[in-house]
């Protein structure tokens, strides 16, 4: 594969909190522009490995890592990497709709807000594109000053998709963003996530297997803070080369 | 031999609400036996004018002026510094013996009794420093007494900050600051209020600490050297020295009115804002 298409490259990869390691010697390539799906048991380090590359996993408390993860060819645990800068250019969804007890419009002008952004015409074009982009706007367009906390459990997780995405960020990393959703709100995220990859780069960890199956280009399948194998979506499904993948897939464990 | 759990579900729903009674019925008792005495002798002229001949008459503007200074003075020194140390002890260092030492350090200086910490101010501030009986030496007396609950308050509050909501401040590209500033604080503000709210109420009331670091001079005070009378330690002095005792229960009940007039004003306060924010 040629090597302008490897937006984020793992070596190596070790995470350990206190003496516990919980990611172990991960290597793994992700491609840009692509949505690459990480399936895998409860406690298989899915979510860890989204908290590594965004080093959210430093305000853990005994966290410590071994090997590289480059981002654009640059290992993001250098002592001299600005982890402010690296947040912003990876934005996250977590698994909990999590708005900020604030209005909606401040929840999508927050990141901009404290990158430095103040003028109030360049916000209102942010949260306007940010919001349509994350297939909200049309249902908030006249109550943008109202709580956030005030939405359906959909709605806010879409509205936490648009947050990271007025950051403009390259990345877009997503821990189980549909694991507390109804099915129609599930499919309105995954189709903005379709409209998204044109853009940006997508990592998507779920639990659904069939969610993987159905947006993932690639999937990647870890266990117990291994990975065990990566490939395009359709292989893994059909033919996995591992009898673990196999297994969970069948619904055997997990 | 085990009672039937329908009889000592009764039981305690009685007990407990007798206890409830009881405490109330106190905390009222108190309210009204001060008011009926003290409410007659409240006048314009008692809350306007200074005092004359040593309290007998006139009234007690100069004490109510040097209540209110002393408590804003300390208010202003103690919430920046406990809020400040609130905030270190919980989102800029881990849990460690330097921590627990502080925090052990601040809950024993809260076990102090006011007058310890009136003698503590009296030679630190009034004699070895020089301020002699002032407002300044009140006030900062003051804030060292109060800085434990605000610490301590301010703690509790920030804790209780969903670290979800930190997660997501630092996930936007959010700096430790940031996070604090425009994440954690608003949310633990009504927390952090309610111990400036008890400490403004502590420092109200406060006679022992202030009377031996403010004095009790009646004049209205000029500057933060001038001593001042507050309006707890006027009681105090009228109450003891026999000088009237109308105007001293007067006294009382402007007090007891103040402290609830400050509670009222704040939780109405607090509201609007956490509509706003929430």
């Amino acid at each position: 594969m040629p090597t302008e298409a490897v937006a984020i490259r793992v070596r190596g990869f070790s995470q350990f909190f206190g003496p516990e390691r919980t990611l172990a010697n991960l290597d793994l390539e992700v491609l840009r522009n692509e949505i690459l799906g990480i399936i895998g048991p409860a406690r298989s380090g899915k979510s860890t490995f989204l908290c590594a590359l965004n080093r959210l996993n430093d305000l853990v408390r005994g966290s410590r890592v071994e090997g590289r993860i480059e981002i654009d060819g640059r290992n993001i645990y250098e002592p001299d990497v600005d982890v402010v800068e690296l947040r912003r250019r990876l934005g996250t969804v977590f698994a909990t709709p999590i708005p900020l007890p604030r209005s909606i419009f401040e929840n999508v002008a927050f990141g901009p807000r404290m990158a430095g952004t103040r003028d109030r015409m360049a916000l209102d074009e942010i949260v306007r594109d940010s919001l349509e982009k994350g297939g909200l706007w049309e249902e908030v367009k006249d109550r943008l000053d109202t709580s956030a906390l005030k939405l359906s459990g959909g709605q806010q997780q879409r509205l936490c998709l648009a947050r990271i995405l007025a950051l403009k960020p390259e990345f877009i990393l997503l821990d189980e963003p549909t694991s507390g959703l109804d099915p129609v709100s599930t499919m309105k995220i995954e189709d903005s996530l379709r409209k998204l990859k044109k853009e940006y780069t997508i990592i998507l960890v779920t639990n659904n297997t069939k969610q993987a199956a159905r947006v993932a280009d690639r999937t990647a399948f870890f266990l117990d803070g291994e990975l065990i194998e990566v490939g395009p979506t359709a292989g893994i499904f059909t033919a996995p080369a591992d009898k673990r993948t196999d297994d969970y897939l069948r619904g055997k464990f997990g | 031999m085990s009672l039937d759990p329908r009889l000592s579900q009764r039981v305690a729903r009685v007990v407990l609400w007798a206890m409830t009674v009881v405490t109330v019925a106190v905390l009222l008792f108190i309210i009204f036996f001060i008011l009926r005495r003290g409410l007659p002798a409240i006048s314009l002229d008692f809350l306007t004018k200074n005092p004359v001949d040593m309290g007998k008459g006139g009234g007690i503007f100069s004490t109510i002026l040097g209540t209110v200074v002393l408590t804003a003075l300390a208010i202003l020194i103690a919430t920046p510094l406990g809020v400040g140390t609130a905030i270190f002890l919980t989102e800029y260092t881990w849990e460690n013996t330097v921590t627990r030492v502080i925090r052990f350090g601040a809950e024993c200086l809260a076990g102090i009794p006011s007058i310890i910490f009136g003698l503590f101010g009296f030679i630190l501030f009034v004699t070895k420093l020089g301020f002699g009986w002032s407002i300044l030496s009140g006030g900062l007396t003051l804030a060292f007494m109060l800085l434990p609950t605000i610490i301590r308050t301010s703690e509790e509050a920030i804790k209780s900050v969903p670290s979800a909501y930190r997660q997501v401040s630092f996930s936007l590209g959010g700096t430790k600051w940031q996070t604090v500033t425009r994440v954690v604080l608003p949310s633990a503000l009504p927390g952090i209020v309610t111990g400036i709210i008890l400490s403004i109420g502590r420092s109200i009331g406060e006679t022992a600490a202030t009377i031996f670091t403010a004095g009790s001079a009646l004049r209205i005070p000029t500057s933060l050297f001038s001593s001042t009378r507050t309006m707890s330690v006027h009681f105090y002095i009228l109450a003891r020295e026999g000088i009237s005792m109308s105007r001293a229960y007067g006294t009382a009940a402007v007090l007891i009115i103040a402290i609830l007039a400050v509670n009222v004003a704040t939780y109405y306060l607090m509201n609007r804002f956490i509509k706003k924010y929430s």
